[in-house]
């Protein structure tokens, strides 16, 4: 393992053919990432209609509901019972073809992937968004700022902290601090919506001195700087949930590793030239380490993802958790598929974005050796 | 085994190590003791709610905490006709019944509900029953007469004319002591119902249980439809620590089954089991079992099939063939392969236990994941549809805002024991892995 010079390269077709490694990586990982995203969206597919137990389901309720709607409907109500039946099997039979419910399942499923890989994700069954449309993309897509907002804070806060802390930490091994980490480590066993219950329970009732739910006050503020800050009260206590639930070991595992790689030889000899100590931690330590920290930041972004869903129920957070609630509550297929679909878009984003930080920043993909990284 | 054992006997200087296991142990003790005092069936039965519970009150705190904090809060008297100096004369066709109900009321608060639960046998018309109040002081409050069928209630706090002529709850203003303005005050003393009943028939006879319900019910009280939440905390133990192990065992056995398959094959195989990891970790867990969850069934145990399922190649995949890779070229396997041994037994004799003790720490900090990851789901309202589990305990109180109502017990006693089952494995985990782990040993 070579110490990165890191800074500056002097010449300007050194920097192009830097440019143009860094694009040919990315244009590679972004197909790769997007075949392992068809493949995603296709096994989401499969699962969601397993059997086409589903659509036998869908096709009892569709007969249910039209047969409800032609029985309460008056201008049917003195037709011959025959009559009547043949005009419900008619509905029937075009509500299953609207929904194209008659159509073997493999043609379906591809035509469902080529519309998820553009993002149509048809029409909720029961759901619609604030603004009224039942485009289940417009559905979503109203509730993603939400979850950004929280989830980006709260991520951010704690990857931010959790690196300058540990950086202290593996400075001063063994301090009484130090100790104090390792001991709260366990703490992190609990995922964010657990102590989401406590602080509500704390700060919301016992105490009551910030909102218990929501996003905003009730009837919302006038005015940007009122709505900001009802927003900022709103998001203490879900951020300083997700803060307590993963800080501790997030602190624990930089500590550990920082400890390890300070160890190394040449830190020892940066160390015996007598650099002073924050050279150190910035060209010895962190520098040569900034990829795995990448990695690890990129998998604990893709597991914050799935722990959204639970902790913006709790807190009543208008974000894509809650409306993964209540599609649940509403049993709307396609609002569920959707989310997934979204979900899996997010994190194939979320993998794309590090991996283009992850070319800028280690020297292995500029100068062409590839590396297994992992 | 010696390295075990030496492991073991230095696991002994980590407090955390024993702190860890005795909270482990405890939750066995827990389990194993549930499992034989509450079978499996019968958890069940008692968890559909019902008729079981009709003598219990509802979102009743538990006893403890309550005197602990100085309270005195009644708890539930059930006074049956049966210890009852029953007095009967009989007529033509029938008798004529007079059973006094009496009991003591010490409690400086009133208590929640009153029903009076009657059952009359060998009948031949319906009989007809009148009651009367007596408080400490031998004021008679007459509660009106009606039939009953053969088995009936009588719930005396929903009487509405006995309401609007209290002024307040019947089960307040039986009680209050007779005073002009402001807060009702409880009466103590002995308190009698009188029961007067025709019965139609010689043989006819009337058995009657007055039910007077408390407002705090044993150690951890009770929810919304009358069960004791101990049930479902007791039998959530075994559930969630089966669950959580069976997760984890079964995810990090596949996986590194596989991972180990991927390394000694490589080529094509190694590549496959690459690729359908990205895959894999593109898909989202919690959405995916949602989707399951509400599109098939919400059973534990195909839950705990598609976690294992999702859980095969994932992202633990990488780290184990990082792990194995230098494993492969090492001499023992290559002594190995000379002796003639196949591919299935190099990888699971040689090449798995080898990196087991490494993996031990990170399996046992796996387990309190999976038991979060089922108490999730039940929070979402995906919970098993009929096993009492931690999780839909919390549901149950967050569905019916526990919180906002202030039965702060409904939730702190669920969100305790999860805390314990996480709490005892991560810290066992983490010193199992200071001592496993000889990466974190040489600072």
């Amino acid at each position: 393992m070579s110490t990165a010079p890191g800074v500056a390269s002097p010449s300007r077709a050194g920097s192009l053919r830097d440019l143009r490694r860094i694009a040919a990586f990315t244009a590679r990982r972004l197909v790769a990432l997007f075949l392992t995203v068809m493949v995603g969206v296709y096994l989401t597919i499969v699962i969601a209609n397993m059997g086409g137990e589903v659509d036998e389901l869908r096709k009892l309720q569709i007969r249910s509901t039209v047969a409800e709607q032609v029985r309460a409907d008056p201008a049917f109500a003195d037709m011959p019972a025959e009559e009547r039946n043949e005009l419900i099997q008619r509905r029937v039979q075009q509500q299953i073809e609207r929904r194209r419910l008659d159509e073997p399942f493999i043609l379906r499923s591809i035509d469902y992937l080529q519309q998820a890989a553009v993002l149509d994700l048809g029409r909720a069954e029961e759901m619609h968004s604030d603004r009224g449309s039942r485009e289940v993309y417009r559905i979503i897509v109203e509730r993603l700022p939400a979850t950004l907002l929280l989830f980006g804070t709260a991520n951010l806060l704690v990857f931010f902290v959790s690196v300058f802390a540990a950086l202290r930490l593996s400075r001063h091994y063994g301090s009484i601090s130090d100790r104090a980490v390792i001991a709260l480590a366990p703490s992190s066993a609990a995922p964010g919506w657990f102590y989401g219950i406590f602080l509500i329970l704390i700060f919301a009732f016992i105490v009551p001195v910030l909102p218990a739910g929501g996003m905003v006050d009730v009837p919302p503020p006038d005015g940007a700087w009122a709505y900001a800050v009802s927003v900022l009260r709103h998001m203490v206590l879900p951020v300083a949930a997700m803060f307590i639930s993963s800080i501790f070991i997030s602190i624990y595992s930089w500590r550990t590793f920082f400890l390890i790689h300070s160890s190394e030889d040449y830190v020892e000899m940066a160390r015996a030239k007598g650099l002073p100590a924050g050279m150190i931690e910035r060209r010895y330590i962190l520098r040569p380490t900034l990829s795995p920290i990448i990695t690890s930041f990129a998998l604990m972004l893709i597991g914050l993802w799935s722990g959204a869903i639970i902790l913006e129920q709790v807190f009543n957070w208008p974000g894509l958790g809650t409306l993964l609630f209540q599609a649940i509550g509403h049993r709307d297929t396609p609002v569920i598929i959707g989310s997934v679909v979204i979900f899996a878009y997010l994190l194939a984003l979320t993998v794309f974005l590090l991996d283009i930080l992850y070319a800028i920043l280690d020297p292995r993909v500029r100068v062409g050796i590839e590396g297994d990284n992992q | 085994m010696r390295r075990w054992l030496e492991g073991l006997r230095e696991l002994r200087r980590y407090p955390s190590a024993i702190g860890g296991l005795a909270l482990i142990v405890f939750l066995i003790a827990v389990s194993v003791y549930t499992v034989i005092a509450i079978p499996y069936s019968q958890a069940l039965e008692l968890w559909r709610g019902g008729e079981a519970w009709r003598m219990h009150p509802v979102n009743a705190g538990p006893v403890w905490v309550d005197r602990l904090l100085g309270g005195d809060k009644p708890d539930t008297t059930v006074v049956r006709s049966e210890d009852a100096e029953t007095r009967s004369a009989a007529f033509d066709g029938g008798r004529q019944v007079r059973i006094p109900l009496s009991f003591d009321y010490p409690h400086d608060d009133f208590p929640s509900e009153i029903n009076l639960f009657l059952e009359t046998r060998d009948t031949e018309r319906e009989a007809f029953v009148r009651l009367r109040w007596q408080t400490p002081d031998g004021d008679i409050i007459p509660l009106g007469g009606r039939r009953v069928a053969r088995e009936d209630r009588i719930s005396i706090s929903q009487n509405q004319t006995l309401e609007g002529r209290l002024g307040m709850p019947p089960h307040v203003g039986l009680f209050a002591r007779s005073t002009d303005a402001g807060q009702p005050v409880p009466d103590n003393g002995r308190y009698r119902l009188i029961i007067d009943a025709i019965l139609f028939g010689e043989d006819a006879s009337l058995e009657a249980d007055l039910v007077v319900y408390g407002r705090v019910h044993g150690i951890a009280g009770t929810d919304h439809q009358r069960r004791d939440l101990m049930v479902a905390l007791l039998w959530g133990t075994p559930v969630a620590l089966a669950f959580g192990l069976l997760a984890a065992v079964g995810t990090t056995v596949t996986t590194l089954v596989i991972a180990a398959t991927g390394v000694w094959f490589g080529g094509l195989v190694d590549a496959t089991i690459q690729r359908l990891t990205e895959v894999n970790i593109i898909l989202p867990v919690l959405p995916v079992l949602v989707m399951v969850g509400t599109l098939y069934s919400t059973n534990i145990w195909l839950m705990l099939g598609v976690v294992i399922a999702l859980g095969i190649f994932s992202a633990g995949i990488k780290m184990y063939r990082a792990m194995l890779l230098p494993i492969r070229q090492a001499p023992y396997i290559e002594a190995a392969r000379a002796y003639g041994a196949g591919n299935a037994r190099i990888i699971l004799r040689y090449m798995i236990p080898r990196i087991l003790p490494v993996l031990i720490p990170t399996f046992v900090t796996l387990i309190p994941t999976y038991v979060f990851l089922e108490a999730s789901l039940a929070v979402l309202g995906l919970g098993d549809p009929v096993l009492p589990t931690w999780g839909k305990v919390l549901n149950d109180a967050q569905t019916q805002s526990a919180l906002y109502n202030g039965f702060y017990y409904w939730v702190i006693a669920p969100a305790l024991l999860l805390m314990l089952t996480g709490l005892g494995f991560a810290m066992f985990g983490f010193a199992l892995d200071r001592v496993f782990n000889p990466r974190l040993r040489t600072q």
